[in-house]
């Protein structure tokens, strides 16, 4: 029992970072028919610099962990914003052209932080209590899980508000729909662009801190091994569909963590075979629009 | 058989015949200036400038040419119907005007030229457009549909709400869940909801029950009373209701330019090899049926 409450809990914590990533993966995609394949470099940017801003304030303790989300969401926010303001809204309905930048971005940018930070991995650490565990159920879970669940949970509330209640939600939801008939009522849509990079760029940085937390490391490849994941939830969740990635992100997470721990370390080959299912039975992903 | 019609010799500016238009004394003067630099029909002293002119407009969609050096007018009062068989290129003629679609030559609204502007911009100029299909936002609410299309200061909710009071009640319903008619209320209550130069209308009555073509149609000749409309409809009882001027579109360009839609819809033979309708038919069947999918 309480290896299963473990599992869960890590499979948990761990899909929180995957919906951190796959929540403006799927954003960007649905409101702009973007692929970003620099998003994970969105999220590396952001550990790094919540771990520049932590090591610079001293003490490990809450204040600069608070402190550092926040530093990590804003520079994970601009460098989004800067990405579509500079490179992105060039390339508006090419594709390919889109997918060609987006992945030379990230291949630079890797190259980039290795030049600042170097290849190496940083061991970072954060307030005491992250590496304390609680025990439920008999199950003793390191609490770093629960921040980022917690985290992750008060994103996802922010971003279905932000999508239910404010114009520009409005607008965005709507873009989702038809972008054309959005500039047909008289709406710059390209406004909604940028605003959702930068708050898909937010949610990444976000991640980024917590996911240096939760795999107690920063390095130059942080993002891209979330990256790959975090595509893979988009398209299970339905490209688009905000609360498709949310349980998506659970569910591909709980998927790994178990089949790691019961079939042999097989939790990435499950994962790649539970997309396979899906693409297969339902393309448009579980809540996606069809297409 | 008669002659292949030609296109009309003042086709570009069909208003300049003596169309149904009258207008002030200020903007007739205003408007003969201006007309006579662009075309050599300028409307004659009387008449008020149109409220769009078209000139060598050429439109494509993924390369291919859907538009081809179309050229009128629409006068400023009164609706004007934009007619052509299926696939004849009135849709792409109306997304090219507010640049939904990569076109070129000149479009004029309201004396200035908007060929260079970006969609929003041309809409925030005063252009309503209900395009073809609807196109409500399916996952957003009645109530949000309408917020979302509220550019003025002030809205005019009330003469929303006084024209389809249905949507009313069915403000917190999905947009997607309503009824074809009721989702065509939504799209024309958008336009409605802001005072505008022009609406642009594609085909408000498409795959509707005679009774909701009515009401829709009813809805358009009161929207008309304050604002011109260019209006794309196979309906052709419709048109013959509520049309003061007829452009008519055959391979991409305009082949008839009328101001009396009546007259030209009589033309038994006219309107068989133009629309690919009878003269006397309702909705457009035969069209559907002879003319190439859209």
């Amino acid at each position: 029992m309480s290896t299963i409450v473990l599992l869960t809990v890590t499979g948990l914590g761990l899909g929180a970072l995957y919906f951190l990533v796959a929540s403006g993966l799927s954003l960007i995609y649905g409101l702009m028919g973007v692929l970003n394949f620099a998003h994970g470099s969105f999220l590396t940017l952001g550990a790094f610099a919540g771990w520049e801003f932590a090591r610079r304030a001293g003490a490990d303790n809450w204040w600069t962990f608070l402190g550092s989300l926040l530093v990590g969401a804003v520079v994970g926010a601009l460098f989004a914003a800067f990405t579509e303001f500079v490179l992105i809204r060039r390339l508006y309905e090419r594709h390919i052209e889109q997918v060609l930048v987006t992945v030379g971005l990230s291949l630079a940018s890797v190259a980039l932080f290795d030049g600042i930070w170097g290849t190496d991995t940083i061991h970072i650490s954060g307030p005491a209590w992250f590496r304390e565990t609680t025990g439920i159920l008999g199950a003793q879970i390191a609490n770093d899980r629960f921040v980022a669940i917690i985290a992750a949970v008060i994103v996802l509330l922010g971003l279905v508000f932000f999508l239910k209640r404010t114009r520009y939600g409005m607008i965005i939801r709507a873009g989702v729909e038809s972008r054309s008939m959005v500039t047909a009522l008289g709406i710059d849509v390209r406004k909604a662009f940028t605003l959702v990079f930068a708050i898909g760029g937010a949610a990444a940085g976000l991640g980024g801190v917590l996911a240096s937390h939760y795999f107690q490391y920063v390095s130059p490849l942080l993002g891209g091994s979330l990256l790959i994941f975090a595509f893979i939830v988009t398209v299970i969740g339905g490209l688009g569909s905000l609360t498709g990635a949310a349980i998506a992100s659970v569910v591909v997470a709980l998927l790994q963590q178990f089949a790691n721990f019961y079939l042999n370390g097989t939790g990435d080959f499950v994962v790649v075979v539970a997309l396979a299912l899906v693409l297969l039975f339902r393309p448009s992903g579980l809540l996606g629009r069809k297409s | 058989m008669s002659q292949q019609p030609q296109p009309h010799p003042e086709a570009a500016n069909p208003a300049a015949t003596g169309g149904p238009a009258p207008a002030t004394a200020q903007t007739a003067a205003q408007s003969t200036t201006q007309a006579t630099a662009l075309h050599p029909a300028a409307p004659q002293p009387g008449h008020a400038r149109p409220v769009l002119e078209i000139a060598g407009l050429t439109a494509h969609i993924a390369g291919q040419q859907v538009v081809e050096d179309v050229s009128f007018s629409v006068p400023a009062t009164g609706i004007t119907a934009l007619l052509g068989r299926n696939g004849v290129g009135k849709t792409s003629t109306i997304k090219a005007v507010i640049g939904l679609i990569s076109r070129t030559g000149s479009v004029t609204l309201d004396g200035e030229r908007i060929d260079k502007e970006p969609t929003f911009k041309i809409i925030r100029r005063g252009v309503g457009y209900v395009p073809e299909d609807r196109e409500v936002f399916s996952k957003l609410t009645v109530a949000e549909n309408l917020r979302l299309a509220e550019r003025d200061a002030s809205p005019r909710r009330q003469l929303v709400e006084e024209l389809f009071p249905d949507l009313l009640k069915r403000a917190s319903q999905m947009a997607g869940t309503l009824s074809g008619g009721q989702q065509q209320m939504v799209s024309l209550a958008r336009a409605l909801l802001n005072e505008n130069k022009l609406l642009l209308i594609d085909e408000p009555t498409k795959g509707l029950a005679p009774k909701i073509v009515q009401e829709v149609a009813e809805t358009l000749e009161r929207a008309a009373e304050t604002v011109p409309i260019l209006l794309v409809e196979q309906n052709l009882q419709v048109v013959r209701q509520l049309a003061a001027g007829a452009v008519v579109l055959s391979g991409g360009k305009v082949v008839h330019t009328t101001d009396s839609a009546l007259g030209f819809l009589d033309n038994e033979d006219l309107t068989q090899r133009l629309l690919g309708v009878h003269a006397d038919a309702g909705h457009g069947e035969e069209a559907d049926r002879n003319g190439a999918q859209k």
